[in-house]
């Protein structure tokens, strides 16, 4: 195979060392060039070939398979799909949609369906020819500087203890990962190509959400995930026995974050636009994710007046948000702002809130105390609706609410019975820690008399239902705002003349991303407690709320805005 | 509360362990209990470079909520303190010297015992060099347990309940604790730092075999040593030495002034002045009058017979001799602004007289010399005194009255 003259000695009489590296027999001069080299072209197409046909069968030493990142990731994607459609999603998305973005995918990233992987073999190689001293050519990464590239918190690098070694590039990846290409993975380039990572999984599942139009806005789907439905977390433990998961692929699967919205949310665009999708099925009115639908959602878990619904309706039509053009995903198209439906509705339903109510810390309670005068002659029909009384039902529950959630998340458990390790050298302390920690979980556990941690609650959309059967009338969905409404020429308007803009002037979201700058100090607290509401509702900040409303209210009140001066903040009607 | 940015481990460790903290500052152990369940999965991820690391912390917390929570099990907390000392090398031997600790709090002597032996025996390669306090003190609590072995035999030999042979073992007995306990004792001792019960044991074990000179040494190293931290209790420990071998009085002052220099208001000052006034000369006198006068500033003597007592004491003599008036006069000076709000106002006069005679006598005796014949307390006391008849109080204001001198001198 290899003819060249030794170096040395000039002979051609080449052997192979152990080590899988040529070295010259007449003189024992061991040089660089491996036998890897050789199998380059056969490696690339068994590698498209073990994607097609499932899981490789090849057994190691240790019981393992060999297994691509790709796989496991194919095999993450299928396992939330199957939990998705168990909570009713339609099995369309696994079978059809979710599977075919996937494969777009790969193809787009060229680590399948393609003649052969661009880079691989050259990359694989380099890890080989870095031989003895891993760290000695600046330019390539050392295996050391591979555990610091991704967002983790560099604490996996505490338990990982890389000597150089002599590198074949299955001896160096069994040293380092459980997976084929886990060191190769992390090498790549992070800003080309979106490289997949766990959060990204979410993106693609509720881009095939999106694109079947789904009723599970965002929101529900995080929440979905943290509180257990849809795996994400640990999510390895649903690999079969073959995928052993060990060094860099912890880096890669094992998740010690719970992903953000706005995370997952510019993903899905990112990728949407990658695998040049087009325009997604229009949104109609008929959709769960328009905004007529889902406020009346969201007034329902807010246990406002269905009355509102028709205010919400006329918001939404009167700023165009309700058109299947602002509301429909178009891949690619940087001019237009991408809609965040759940976080769209909730902010109507603030700007109804300010409409009818001011929200000023002042105004509303006036309306209140008007209204209860009203409600103690109103004998017949439905009670008029008091801000007052909904304001302190709400604020109870969301105080209980929110003290359970913040005590949920202090107790959250990250780990799980399948111990984590990064090499065979730390097998044993790892499963030593492990021991421990379960020993004290129960000694401690015992003591405090808690039962062991209650099942998962049942998943649902609404997290706040209200019942009309109490008689507490803690329900508000029937009251009616006559108490706050007039009657002028025939139609019904709201008693209060004012509206107070939060921003007069938007931010430009390129350069700040945001709208607007949200300061609890420097609003009513009133709006401060709507805000809040919602936010506990979608998990977000309330500042992203506040963007939206800001966003809307200039819709809204366009032209008045050209007319009044700069410093005037608040609109007359 | 508003969501935190990103909800990760690390983060929500945190929020555990300030639940966790809530819960102890309220006592609520069984709370307290639960959420360390949850935050000891952070052992599997080791903040090695926070400055207190969660291994600390669990073994801090849980040590804690077991005092409080499981019912005086000290299975539990034994089986507990066992996972703690095999997971934290770095801690290793403070985890055994608390472990001592708290067994001996509860009686455990024995047990107590064992683990310090136990401890005393680790090797971890370079660990060992870096605990080397630890196991400094170790061997030093293990000293103590043997003085209090060495202790219990000396009782028994004392109690003379025993025959000869029973007798012989038990003395052989208390030799070999003896030698453990010296060894250890010596050691810990030679360190800077306050080590009051080690050296108060270790004296006794020197006096019991005789050798004063080496209690004295080792008491006067510990007394006089600048690199040990200053302790009262230092000189109080030489003093008493010192005065149970019968040392003459310069000795006996010398300690006693450093201790005035310390601890102004300490109860041996009492002893120092009634040694000082006693003394023919003149400087041991000046010192004796500083050192009363000192006392009384603190409100812990303002009604201690004894002390007044004493300062009238040296009043009246500087009074009747009419020499060394200035010496009141000096300390008079720094005095006057206060002391008159401090001890003789007339509440208090009355208080005083209406408790103890004696007190008021005595303070009023001081006070006339001092204020004058005129001030409130004086007035108050002696003309309660003298309408109560009681003689002394007659004699008291005729003093006082023949004396107005001196107060007119000083003022």
């Amino acid at each position: 195979d290899f003819n060249e003259r030794c170096a040395q000695c000039s002979e051609v009489n080449w052997g192979l060392t152990d080590g899988g590296r040529f070295y010259c027999r007449s003189c024992h001069n061991v040089i660089e060039r491996t036998r890897e080299i050789i199998n380059a072209d056969f490696a690339s197409n068994a590698r498209v070939q073990t994607i097609s046909r499932g899981l490789s069968k090849e057994e190691n030493n240790d019981g393992g398979c060999e297994w691509y990142v790709c796989e496991g990731f194919q095999l993450v994607l299928k396992k939330q799909a199957e939990a998705l459609e168990t909570l009713g999603v339609c099995p369309q998305m696994k079978d059809e949609i979710l599977c075919n973005f996937w494969r777009h995918y790969l193809q787009k990233t060229k680590q399948a369906y393609c003649k052969r992987p661009v880079g691989e073999p050259i990359k694989a190689l380099s890890v080989c020819d870095s031989s003895t001293d891993v760290d000695s050519d600046p330019g390539r990464p050392s295996l050391l500087h591979l555990l610091s590239l991704s967002e983790s918190e560099g604490d996996l690098q505490t338990d990982c203890s890389f000597a150089s070694s002599t590198s074949r590039i299955s001896e160096s990846t069994s040293v380092c990962s459980g997976s084929v290409d886990g060191s190769l993975y992390l090498l790549k380039n992070q800003k080309d190509k979106l490289r997949m990572t766990m959060p990204m999984t979410l993106s693609f599942c509720y881009m095939a959400l999106l694109w079947l139009r789904e009723p599970m806005t965002l929101s529900d789907l995080l929440r979905f995930v943290v509180e257990g439905h849809i795996p994400y977390l640990n999510v390895f433990q649903l690999f079969p026995e073959k995928m052993k998961l060990c060094g860099l692929d912890l880096k890669i699967f094992c998740v010690e974050s719970w992903p953000l919205y706005e995370e997952v949310y510019s993903k899905m665009l990112e990728l949407a636009a990658f695998l040049d999708l087009p325009r997604f099925p229009d949104i109609t009115e008929s959709c769960f994710l328009h905004p007529d639908m889902l406020c009346m959602k969201y007034l329902m878990e807010a246990n406002l007046p269905d009355e509102l619904h028709t205010w919400t309706c006329r918001v939404v039509k009167k700023t165009c948000i309700g058109e299947a053009d602002f509301l429909t995903l178009l891949p690619g198209n940087k001019s237009t702002r991408k809609v965040k439906y759940d976080v769209l509705a909730v902010a109507v339903i603030v700007v109804v809130l300010k409409l009818l109510f001011l929200l000023d810390d002042h105004y509303e309670w006036l309306l209140s105390d008007f209204a209860e005068e009203q409600n103690k002659n109103n004998t017949e029909g439905g009670p008029y609706f008091e801000f007052k009384k909904w304001y302190e039902v709400i604020k109870c529950s969301l105080d209980v609410k929110q003290k359970k959630l913040d005590e949920e998340r202090a107790k959250y458990l990250w780990r799980c019975e399948m111990p984590l390790f990064y090499s065979a050298k730390n097998k044993s302390r790892i499963f030593k820690r492990r021991q421990m920690v379960v020993n004290l979980q129960n000694q401690f556990g015992k003591l405090s008399g808690s039962v062991q941690p209650a099942e998962k609650p049942s998943p649902s959309c609404f997290q706040l239902t209200w019942s009309e059967e109490n008689t507490d009338g803690s329900c508000f969905h029937r009251h009616s705002l006559k108490g706050i409404l007039q009657e002028k020429c025939g139609l019904l308007k709201a008693m209060n003349p004012d509206y107070w803009l939060c921003t007069v002037k938007l931010c430009t979201e390129k350069s700040c991303g945001h709208l607007a700058h949200y300061k609890e100090v420097d609003f009513p607290q009133s709006y401060h407690f709507v805000l809040r509401l919602f936010s506990f509702l979608l998990r977000i900040q309330p500042s992203y709320i506040h963007d939206e409303v800001c966003a809307i209210e200039h819709k809204l009140f366009n032209k008045k805005l050209s007319k009044t001066p700069k410093y005037n903040t608040v609109i007359r009607k | 509360s508003s969501q935190e940015p990103k909800l990760n481990f690390k983060k929500s460790k945190e929020v555990c362990l300030s639940y966790i903290q809530d819960a102890m500052l309220q006592k609520q152990w069984k709370r307290a209990a639960e959420f360390l369940s949850f935050y000891v999965e952070s052992l599997e991820k080791d903040f090695s470079k926070e400055y207190v690391n969660p291994s600390e912390i669990i073994w801090r917390v849980g040590t804690e909520i077991l005092c409080h929570c499981s019912n005086g099990s000290m299975r539990e907390f034994n089986s507990f303190i066992e996972q703690m000392k095999t997971f934290g090398v770095k801690r290793y031997l403070k985890v055994c010297l608390e472990h001592a600790f708290h067994l001996l709090c509860n009686g455990q002597i024995d047990d107590a015992y064992q683990n310090l032996s136990l401890a005393e025996s680790w090797r971890y390669g370079e660990q060992t060099a870096i605990q080397d306090k630890e196991m400094k003190l170790i061997q030093a609590y293990r000293g103590l347990l043997d003085y209090y072995s060495w202790s219990k035999q000396k009782n028994i030999l004392l109690d003379h309940g025993l025959d000869e042979f029973e007798n012989l073992s038990v003395e052989q007995e208390m030799h070999s604790y003896f030698r453990k306990a010296a060894v250890n004792l010596k050691e810990i001792i030679k360190i800077p730092g306050v080590w009051d019960l080690f050296v108060k044991c270790y004296v006794d074990l020197l006096e019991f075999y005789g050798d004063h000179n080496e209690a004295h040494q080792v008491l006067t190293e510990y007394a006089y040593n600048s690199k040990f931290p200053a302790n009262p209790n230092a000189h109080v420990y030489l003093y008493q030495f010192l005065k149970r071998h019968g040392e003459s009085k310069k000795s006996l002052i010398s300690v006693l002034k450093i201790l005035h220099d310390l601890v102004p208001s300490h109860e041996l000052m009492i002893d120092f002045n009634t040694m000082l006034q006693k003394s023919k000369k003149r400087k041991r006198c000046r010192l004796g009058l500083e050192v009363i006068f000192a006392v009384l500033d603190y409100a812990g003597w303002k009604e201690n017979v004894k002390a007044w007592s004493c300062l009238a004491r040296q009043v009246k003599q500087i009074a009747i001799a009419e020499k060394h008036v200035d010496w009141i006069k000096q300390e008079w000076n720094s005095r006057k602004d206060w002391w008159p709000a401090f001890h003789f106002t007339h509440y208090l006069a009355k208080q005083n007289w209406k408790e103890s005679e004696s007190l008021s006598y005595e303070k009023a005796l001081v006070a006339g010399i001092l204020l004058g014949k005129d001030c409130k307390y004086f007035k108050y006391v002696s003309h309660q005194g003298c309408k109560a008849q009681v003689k002394r109080f007659r004699i008291l204001k005729k003093f006082v009255n023949k004396h107005n001198p001196v107060y007119l001198r000083i003022s």
